[in-house]
């Protein structure tokens, strides 16, 4: 187990340095630069001294090595720099943003999991097979109905017609609502369509019927033996959506106008502000390692047969 | 964003744009109060802004989100009379401009401080204005109004001289704009970046209180101001007690925040969105942006495009009237000039710019370009196909420049329309990669002009050097004498249309949208809003 999880923890630290690599190369790769979109273009009145002086100041002006150098010794000390747009410390950016998105992230996680399960479950427990089918379908249109349309229409419908919740801003629980329904229709859409196959294939297996043969109830064997069971192809799933979350937020939040992560986002990568896209993507591919590490480590709770495994390898 | 080349950043001066103005021709500039009772003081109001102002400096910054915060913080030496155009007094009492337009000497009002009680004295002046210079670059918008500056004398307390080593008309209307608006000596002393994300000291009615990125702004009534711009209705302090500036991105989302009462007011209103507010129960405060119109701008070093001929014949084909009429809202106008009507010095030209597909096509016939095949006209192998790049800054720029094609397609001409981002226009504009540049530049000083077109600029359009345009630009910029200089003003415009040097395609609008109980909203002669004296009802 101990080496099992020292695997993961370089493999953990491999990602997050490619994904720093990667991303420097991409924004280097690109053919204009931080600087020229901040200053509008080299324009008449901007010296060829006046811009070197801001590119000297952001070091955007040195080879790349030098500058990747610069930014990863500062990075693995958890030093971003000051973005280019705003000026603010990009530390300061994220750590304003972050618990704004984490906080809207986790509800939309939950709404997840509550939707997600209960379809699957309700859909594979129901005895009339029209109402099975109906249940079956609300999936594939979940998956179908495009987050942004979503959140319009409850922010005109809840927030606009029947003033019911806010729609706008960072104000409290209240506000976390109505985005956090609009990222997890379509994430519960996809939980329950995996869940409910898996359950219906674990629902037609061998060790159902010797269950019922021995009399198990109809309400224990399907949420105690095939529930569980059945949950390990929607528990990677899950990891993944948490991970796809982020993605959601840059929409999400700006249909709701909220401050957060997917806001600061999409300005830094529209105008090639590196370091706080930098400070965006070390970020993402540490949540999604983190992720899936728990998910990893969860598995066995669920399935002793994974434990057991690596378990017997390490003698 | 930058001031400086209207086409310089296609996106950035799409934003500038957006965020710069609105005054309908009419003068639809402040909103109508007059039954709602005699003005309130107290209250707050709530005004949804369209995008992040990313930096709250207007020194440093030119989204107009930016500078319609700025507005309320920092107070002007002079202001603009946006049905004139006159300079009018502000924190200046008075001032005088020397014949050869290089040496301005103001006299300041006493008495003035900035919030954090240090005066606004001819010392303060100074300091902004060199500080303004030491910015460079980063003073997007302010340094370009301070190109050719030597340096302020400070004579007495009150007194400030400002000199220029090359005539500078357009300087005094300058110390009108937001951009060259005065911030305390504390300010100055801070960081560009510590300056951008809320440290921002200015005399204006309101204080600055918070800036928090992509969510809000707060500002508050400044106790004891008393030295408000020759134009307001109110002198003394504001009547609102706060403003909250809130981000919303989603124009949708912003009209129903404005509908269902979450906010008192919101910028930015789409062409498709303004019916929703016609029923009498809102205000829709709009007024053109000054300066340059939204045009297409030919790169004269392309094939095709190095033919006045074609130049002229494009300039026919595109039917003006109609882009305002099917594709964005009777609050924008047809172009009638290079420059905006309300732009000072703008002339009429509506003859030149009329629509004439037969003419143009003799034009195009006579000079040998044949219809194809494929019905785009050619010659020598060379066909009438150009690509117009250009940022989605303004929303309805697809739809207009996807008619302005269509237009042109008739009389065999093709339009290619090329899409890039904010960081890829820059690149796409630097590297002389295009053939027309879709954009606009609002400035209320037909300086704009030289700005723009002046071969000793950037010359993006590679204009021939030592043209009667070339010369009218330069004259302009130094006569101190308005008559004179905006004689000049109108041939640099003939010129520019005659030639077929830029495409002018219509006016942008700043289009807001008030509930009914928010009154007095001014928009000044940039058409940036100033609530200095609006109040609310209830």
């Amino acid at each position: 187990m101990a080496r099992y999880l020292l695997r993961r923890l370089l493999q953990a630290v491999f990602v997050l340095w490619a994904a720093f690599t990667l991303s420097y190369l991409v924004l280097f790769a690109l053919p204009s630069d931080p600087v020229s979109v901040k200053l509008g273009g080299i324009d008449s009145t901007a010296t060829p001294e006046q811009i070197a002086a801001v590119r000297d100041k952001y070091g955007v002006g040195d080879p790349m090595l030098v500058q990747y150098g610069k930014a990863l010794r500062n990075a693995l000390r958890g030093d971003f720099g000051h973005s280019i747009q705003t000026g603010a410390d990009v530390r300061g950016t994220i750590g304003d943003a972050l618990p704004e998105t984490l906080k809207l992230t986790a509800l939309a996680l939950l709404f997840t999991l509550v939707l997600g399960i209960g379809i699957a479950v309700a859909a594979t427990y129901a005895r009339r097979n029209a109402l099975r089918q109906l249940l079956l379908s609300i999936p594939a249109l979940g998956i179908s109905m495009p987050g942004f349309w979503v959140g319009l229409l409850l922010i005109h419908v809840v927030s606009f017609q029947w003033q019911a919740l806010p729609a706008l801003g960072n104000q409290g629980f209240d506000s976390l609502i109505l985005p956090a329904i609009t990222m997890a229709l379509p994430a519960s859409a996809f939980v329950a369509q995996i869940l409910a196959k898996s359950m219906t294939t674990v629902l037609a297996s061998p060790y159902i019927d010797t269950a019922r043969a021995k009399g198990v109830g109809r309400a224990r064997i399907h949420f105690h033996h095939a529930l569980r069971n059945a949950s390990l192809p929607a528990l990677t799933i899950f990891g993944m959506l948490a991970a796809n979350l982020l993605t959601e937020a840059v929409v999400v939040e700006t249909v709701f106008s909220r401050a957060g992560l997917g806001r600061v986002t999409a300005f830094a990568v529209e105008s090639q502000d590196i370091p706080v896209v930098q400070a965006v993507v070390v970020l993402s591919a540490l949540v999604f390692v983190l992720v899936s590490l728990v998910t990893d480590l969860l598995y066995p709770l669920l399935d002793p047969r994974v434990a057991v495994a690596p378990a017997r390898r390490a003698g | 964003m930058s001031a400086s080349h209207r086409f310089a950043a296609v996106v950035s001066a799409s934003a500038l744009a957006l965020t710069v103005s609105a005054c309908s021709g009419a003068g639809d500039t402040t909103a109508p109060g007059a039954d709602a009772g005699p003005p309130r003081t107290g209250g707050t109001l709530t005004f949804a802004l369209a995008i992040d102002p990313t930096c709250v400096d207007p020194q440093q910054y030119g989204l107009n989100a930016s500078l319609n915060v700025g507005r309320q913080v920092v107070d002007s030496l002079t202001d603009q009379d946006p049905a004139t155009g006159e300079i009018r007094p502000w924190l200046a009492e008075s001032w005088e401009v020397n014949p050869q337009a290089t040496e301005f000497t103001f006299h300041l009002r006493p008495g003035v401080t900035f919030s954090d009680g240090s005066p606004v004295d001819a010392a303060a002046v100074k300091a902004n204005f060199d500080g303004v210079v030491a910015l460079g670059a980063k003073a997007q918008v302010a340094s370009t109004y301070l190109i050719g500056y030597e340096g302020s004398t400070v004579v007495d307390p009150t007194t400030v001289r400002v000199a220029f080593r090359a005539p500078s008309a357009q300087f005094l209307q300058a110390t009108s704009t937001v951009s060259l608006g005065l911030l305390s000596t504390a300010t100055l002393a801070k960081s560009p970046d510590e300056r951008c994300q809320g440290a921002l000291v200015g005399s204006g009615p309101f204080v600055l209180e918070s800036y928090k990125q992509n969510q809000s702004v707060e500002i508050t009534k400044r106790a004891g101001y008393n030295w408000g711009s020759s134009l307001w209705g109110k002198q003394g302090e504001a009547y609102l007690d706060k403003v909250v500036y809130q981000v919303i991105p989603e124009s949708g989302v912003r009209a129903g925040a404005l509908e269902s009462g979450q906010v008192d007011a919101i910028s930015d209103i789409q062409p498709q969105d303004e019916g929703r507010f016609e029923n009498g129960a809102y205000t829709v405060l709009t007024r053109p942006n000054p300066g340059l119109v939204f045009s297409i701008q030919p790169n004269l070093a392309r094939p095709g495009l190095d033919d006045e001929s074609v130049r002229q014949a494009i300039q026919k084909v595109v039917d003006r009237p109609e882009l305002t009429q099917t594709v964005l809202s009777p609050k924008y106008k047809a172009a009638t000039s290079v420059l905006a009507a309300v732009t000072p010095g703008a002339v009429d030209l509506t003859s030149a710019l009329a629509y004439d597909p037969a003419a143009a096509e003799r034009v195009l016939d006579a000079a040998g370009w044949r219809p194809g095949s494929d019905g785009i006209r050619a010659k020598d192998g060379h066909k009438l196909s150009f690509d117009v790049v250009f940022a989605p800054a303004f929303n309805a720029s697809q739809s207009v420049l996807e008619l302005v094609q269509q237009q042109a397609k008739k009389s065999g001409i093709e339009l290619r329309l090329r899409k890039v981002t904010a960081s890829e226009a820059v690149t796409v504009v630097n590297g002389g990669d295009y053939d027309f540049l879709f954009g606009n530049l609002t400035r209320s000083d037909p300086d704009v002009l030289r700005v723009s077109f002046s071969t000793k600029g950037a010359n993006r359009s590679h204009l021939p050097v030592g043209t009667p345009l070339d010369n009218a630009l330069d004259q302009q910029a130094q006569l101190g004498d308005q008559t004179a200089r905006f004689a000049q003003v109108a041939e640099a415009q003939r010129q520019l249309v005659d030639h077929g040097y830029v495409i002018p395609l219509f006016e942008l609008a700043q289009v807001h949208g008030l509930s009914a109980k928010v009154h007095g909203v001014i928009l000044d002669a940039s058409s940036r809003v100033n609530f200095h004296d609006t109040w609310v009802k209830g």
